[in-house]
Formats: C-alpha cells, sequence, structure tokens
C-alpha cells in the first residue's frame, strides 16, 4: 500500500467513527431524560457528523476520484466502513450510551491529539478542530459516569453491567495493523502503544471517581477497522442510507 | 418511582470580554457542575458567550414586588442622581 493510500484509508475511518457514533446519538434525539440532555446530546451528534464531513470531503480530494462526502456516507455497502465496533453498539439505556461515550472519546481524545502534530497538514487541521469538540463531550459523558455509578444502587450496578458489557470493544481501538503503521512511520501520526498506556490511566481515573471497577482484559472483539461489523451494524446503516438508496441524488 | 425535580439555576453570561455578565435564562441540573455544562450547551450554541456564571435560583436574594413603591419610587423624583450633566467623551465605550 502506497502512503498515500492508507493515509485516504486513515482518513476515512476516522470519518467512519464519528459518522456511525453520531447516526447513534441521532438515534436518542426526543428520548432524552431532560431538555437540558437533549440539547446536549443533539449538539454533540452533530459536532460528530460535522467531523465526518470535513474527514469525507479531505478523504475524496485525496483519493482525486471525484467522490464527495455523501458518497461516502451514503453510498458505500456495510464492509467499506472501517468504523471501530465500539461505536455501533445499540444505545441501549442511558448509562450504555454513557459507558460507550466515556470509552471512546477518552481514546479519541488522545488520538486526535495526537494526530495534530502529525506530518499530514491537513489531518492535523481537522484533528485541531475535532480535539476542541471532544474534549468538551468527555468532560460531560465522565460528568455522568461519576453520577450514574457514584448515585443510587440501581444506577451504580447498571453502569458497572455496561462497563462490563462494552469493555470488550476497547481492544480494538489499539490493535495497530497496517494503515496504523503506516501511518506512524510516514505520517508521524499516533502511537497506539503510547496512546493505549494514557487511555488506561485516565479511564481508571474516571472509572475510580465512579466508584466503579474496571473489568478485567478477556477476550477483545475486532473486526471494525476491517469491514467486519456487529449484528446491529446493518440496521443502522439501512435507516442511514434509506433515503439516498431510495431517491437517489435527493436534495431538498 | 416520584419524579424528583432537578432544582432550577440562573444563567448569566459574559457576552465578551469587557462587559459584564448578563442573565440569558435558567436551566435544571443535579449539581453545579451540571448545570455549568447544560448553561453552555443551551445558551452558548451560537457562540453568545465567554463566560458562564451559573447560580441555584433559590440562593438568589430577590427584592418583593409589593414592596416596589418603596424601594423604587422614591429614586424617580432625584434628576441630579443622574450623571447627564455631564459631557461624555467620544472614547468612553459601552456607558
Amino acid at each position: 500500500m502506497t502512503p498515500d493510500a492508507a493515509l485516504i484509508r486513515y482518513v476515512t475511518r476516522l470519518g467512519d467513527n464519528s459518522l456511525i457514533l453520531g447516526q447513534r446519538m441521532i438515534e436518542l434525539v426526543a428520548a432524552s431524560p431532560e431538555l437540558e440532555e437533549e440539547l446536549a446530546n443533539a449538539n454533540f451528534a452533530l459536532d460528530y457528523i460535522g467531523q465526518a464531513r470535513m474527514l469525507y470531503t479531505y478523504a475524496g480530494e485525496r483519493e482525486g476520484r471525484g467522490r464527495g462526502e455523501d458518497d461516502f456516507a451514503f453510498l458505500r455497502p456495510e464492509h467499506e466502513y472501517r468504523n471501530l465496533l465500539l461505536v455501533e453498539q445499540p444505545n441501549g439505556h442511558f448509562g450504555d450510551s454513557t459507558v460507550r461515550a466515556v470509552l471512546f472519546e477518552s481514546f479519541y481524545v488522545l488520538l486526535l491529539d495526537a494526530l495534530t502534530r502529525c506530518g499530514d497538514e491537513g489531518l492535523a487541521g481537522i484533528a485541531a478542530r475535532a480535539v476542541k469538540e471532544v474534549r468538551y463531550h468527555l468532560k460531560h459523558s465522565s460528568q455522568w459516569l461519576v453520577r450514574l455509578g457514584d448515585g443510587t444502587e440501581e444506577s451504580h450496578a447498571r453502569t458497572q453491567q455496561s462497563l462490563n458489557d462494552l469493555w470488550r470493544y476497547t481492544g480494538e481501538m489499539f490493535a495497530s495493523d497496517d494503515i496504523d503503521k503506516i501511518m506512524r512511520d510516514e505520517f508521524d501520526g499516533p502511537d497506539l502503544n503510547v496512546v493505549a498506556e494514557q487511555w488506561r490511566k485516565a479511564v481508571a481515573a474516571i472509572v475510580s471517581a465512579a466508584t466503579l471497577e474496571l473489568p478485567e482484559d478477556g477476550w477483545m472483539a475486532s473486526g471494525g477497522k476491517d469491514g467486519r461489523h456487529t449484528e446491529h451494524f446493518g440496521f443502522l446503516l439501512a435507516d442511514l442510507q434509506y433515503m439516498q438508496r431510495t431517491y437517489p441524488g435527493a436534495t431538498w | 418511582m416520584s419524579k424528583h425535580e432537578w432544582p432550577l439555576y440562573e444563567v448569566f453570561i459574559r457576552s465578551k470580554s469587557g462587559l459584564s455578565h448578563r442573565h440569558a435564562g435558567s436551566v435544571h441540573a443535579a449539581d453545579d457542575e451540571m448545570a455549568l455544562t447544560n448553561a453552555r450547551d443551551t445558551y452558548t450554541r451560537r457562540k453568545e458567550g465567554v463566560s458562564i456564571w451559573v447560580v441555584r435560583s433559590d440562593q438568589i436574594v430577590a427584592s418583593d414586588p409589593a414592596e416596589t413603591s418603596a424601594f423604587f419610587e422614591p429614586a424617580e423624583d432625584k434628576i441630579y442622581r443622574h450623571p447627564t450633566f455631564y459631557e461624555i467623551p467620544d472614547e468612553v465605550e459601552n456607558l
């Protein structure tokens, strides 16, 4: 794989994470427990969709084959999406969504921070913009984790269960593949071992503030980065792509 | 299960450096930190501010509407308290 091809795939993958998590959060619109939380969730979802737009547009430019953001978002089959399995997991209850957000955002904020210093100017610029948004998202989600974990007996037990259930999707974030390696060697990209170490510390601190227990590292799910998804993904994609597939090129 | 309402917080926003905080509205929140983030997400989505204060509504001591005449009417005929007899230099802003 040429460095350029790897960069394009790397950027697309980042876009996929943002788009899919944004789509999951949009499913929660009109379902938040409080009006203020409703606004926050919708704002964050749109932040992620905005990041996906920037990343896809940039990937399309670098690719130079005339693909735009919509082609990436709406017209690819399931196996061409290379997002982490974690972000496609269903919203579940509020504790599940909160844990998913904390686990992903505490990783993503470190990754973006490293990418602001990478050798590709375009990607570094997008990362600089996105990292500010995600820093705030993480603040929000980790405050919620503390409230739920250190809340009532029931919220504590359910949030611990969410953490145990979703933990198996965290290994994939740090499993470096060819694209990650080229990104690191050719573009001064993030070292996933370093990110993993920082992430563990950060998550341990939040989890302990929430009076929860870090789960044991057991079997870890993987496949998202290669386009092999969990069974939930097809339904998400059907929802996301329905309009463009049914009315190709529709605008309003 | 009974639904407890979260307490109400009043939100004050400074729109830019040099100006003072102004009352923007109110939010519900379970604690102080949440009040601050809720205020940020509700009232500064369109770049309205550079600083936010929140305060529990029940902590605000307010004047009694029934006492309006005692509180405010005596100031009505004291025109000499207004600095209207000075010329204001052009350079002075926000007065």
